[in-house]
């Protein structure tokens, strides 16, 4: 789809959504760059295939007598889905599920200095949540105890390592700390991963924190 | 066990593939229970152990794998030979059983899965992607040891690496670079 991302999914990451190790908000922000990433695509069908390989070389667990006439019964039973159509909008399809519809339905909440974030509903191992920046403005500095993974939707940001534009993914670990500011021009709207709470810097953000569930 | 060199992969191999694929097709287009009956035989007793491995006991995996298996006649006309093996694909469907039923939580897919199969995926592609899966079985079969076992923890047994390096011992970075190791070698093979 974008042939213009520079910042792509690692080799774990991959790995381990196609093993289906990752809490669910990692596994939705994977599922979103790669509705936007052929490359990552491709890389993430290597991956299933180890899986399938390993499968169909794997170890035998007998089943019991009848469970093959059990299942046909069952599967008899079922309709077979239609292809989903494809959603409209500009957003990647696996998020406006998650919305539950396109940006314009995305319930915002502020968080301080102009800042927005809606939280989305996920497992409890970690955070999904859409940031939107308005345009020159900050996230405030901040650390990491876990992994953190940004995936810029719509304008760019950038920090001390680098900058990211629409389509991009930012892996931050726990030796990253930084001040992600929007670009001038469009707002920026990211969807951010993260598996521990952040560590900030300033007072203010930290006393918030445990309101703002960051 | 050490093993260099190419291990010999069955000379059936590739058909036992192409048998597979065909009788999704056949499921796909005229509801055929033997061809149900056959894929049942060999697969389901793999998801079995694949996710008691994964920490499901015996009746909630053998419950699951019949799931799989419906699942699979129910979604067949979604196959596309043209970009996965059966056995690749059957395994996504296992992991995602597996994550709803161990973990109770979503799977987001892709976009492009939305979509379907194209109308008729090129042959010489489907070929292309079975002799792929016959590579890459050949080449896990090659892997040291050491190497397989990492990347089956990583993949079957539901635990992160550090989770893995909790359980065997090693060290964090060991287990990574392993892993990178055994991904590498699998990526040289596939050229
Ligand atoms: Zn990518
Ligand atoms: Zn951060």
């Amino acid at each position: 789809m974008t042939d213009n991302i520079r910042h792509h999914l690692t080799d774990g990451l991959l790995m381990a959504y196609s093993a289906g190790s990752l809490p669910e908000a990692f596994n939705l922000t994977v599922a979103a760059h790669l509705s936007m990433c052929d490359s990552c695509r491709a890389r993430l069908g290597a991956f299933d295939s180890v899986g399938g390989a390993l499968l169909n070389g794997g170890e035998r667990a007998e089943m019991s007598a009848g469970s093959m006439e059990a299942a046909l019964a069952a599967a008899r039973q079922r309709p077979r889905p239609a292809a989903a159509p494809r959603p409209r909008g500009t957003l990647p399809a696996p998020l406006i599920d998650y919305i539950g519809g396109n940006l314009d339905a995305v319930r915002w909440r502020p968080v301080g200095m102009g800042v927005r974030q809606a939280i989305l509903p996920t497992d409890g191992d970690a955070t999904a949540r859409l940031l939107h920046i308005p345009a020159g403005a900050a996230v405030p500095d901040h650390g990491h105890r876990g992994t953190e993974l940004t995936l810029v939707l719509q304008g760019a940001f950038a920090d001390s390592t680098s900058r990211f534009a629409k389509g991009d993914i930012e892996i931050a670990g726990e030796d990253l700390n930084h001040t992600p500011i929007a670009e001038t021009g469009d707002d920026c709207i990211c969807l951010a991963a993260t598996d521990a709470p952040l560590r900030f810097r300033g007072w203010i953000p930290r006393i918030a924190q445990p309101f703002l569930k960051i | 066990m050490q093993t260099s060199g190419k291990i010999p992969v069955p000379p059936n191999r590739q058909s036992e593939n192409s048998r597979w694929t065909a009788c999704i097709t056949r499921i796909r287009d005229s509801s055929d229970e033997a061809a149900f009956a056959e894929l049942f035989e060999h697969f389901a007793p793999r998801i079995k152990g694949y996710l008691m491995k994964s920490g499901a006991g015996a009746t909630l995996a053998e419950e699951c794998a019949q799931d799989v298996m419906a699942t699979l006649w129910q979604k067949a006309h979604l196959f596309d030979p043209s970009r996965a093996s059966a056995a690749t694909w059957i395994f996504t469907i296992a992991r995602n059983r597996r994550i709803d039923a161990l973990r109770k939580s979503r799977r987001p897919e892709p976009e492009e899965v939305y979509w379907g199969p194209q109308e008729s995926p090129d042959q010489a592609d489907i070929l292309a992607m079975e002799e792929a899966a016959v590579e890459l079985t050949r080449a896990i079969a090659a892997l040291p040891a050491k190497q397989k076992t990492l990347i089956e923890a990583a993949y079957f047994n539901d635990l992160s690496h550090s989770e893995i390096a909790d359980q065997t011992g090693l060290p964090l970075g060991t287990i990574k670079s392993r892993i990178r190791l055994a991904l590498d070698r699998l990526r040289h093979a596939m050229k």
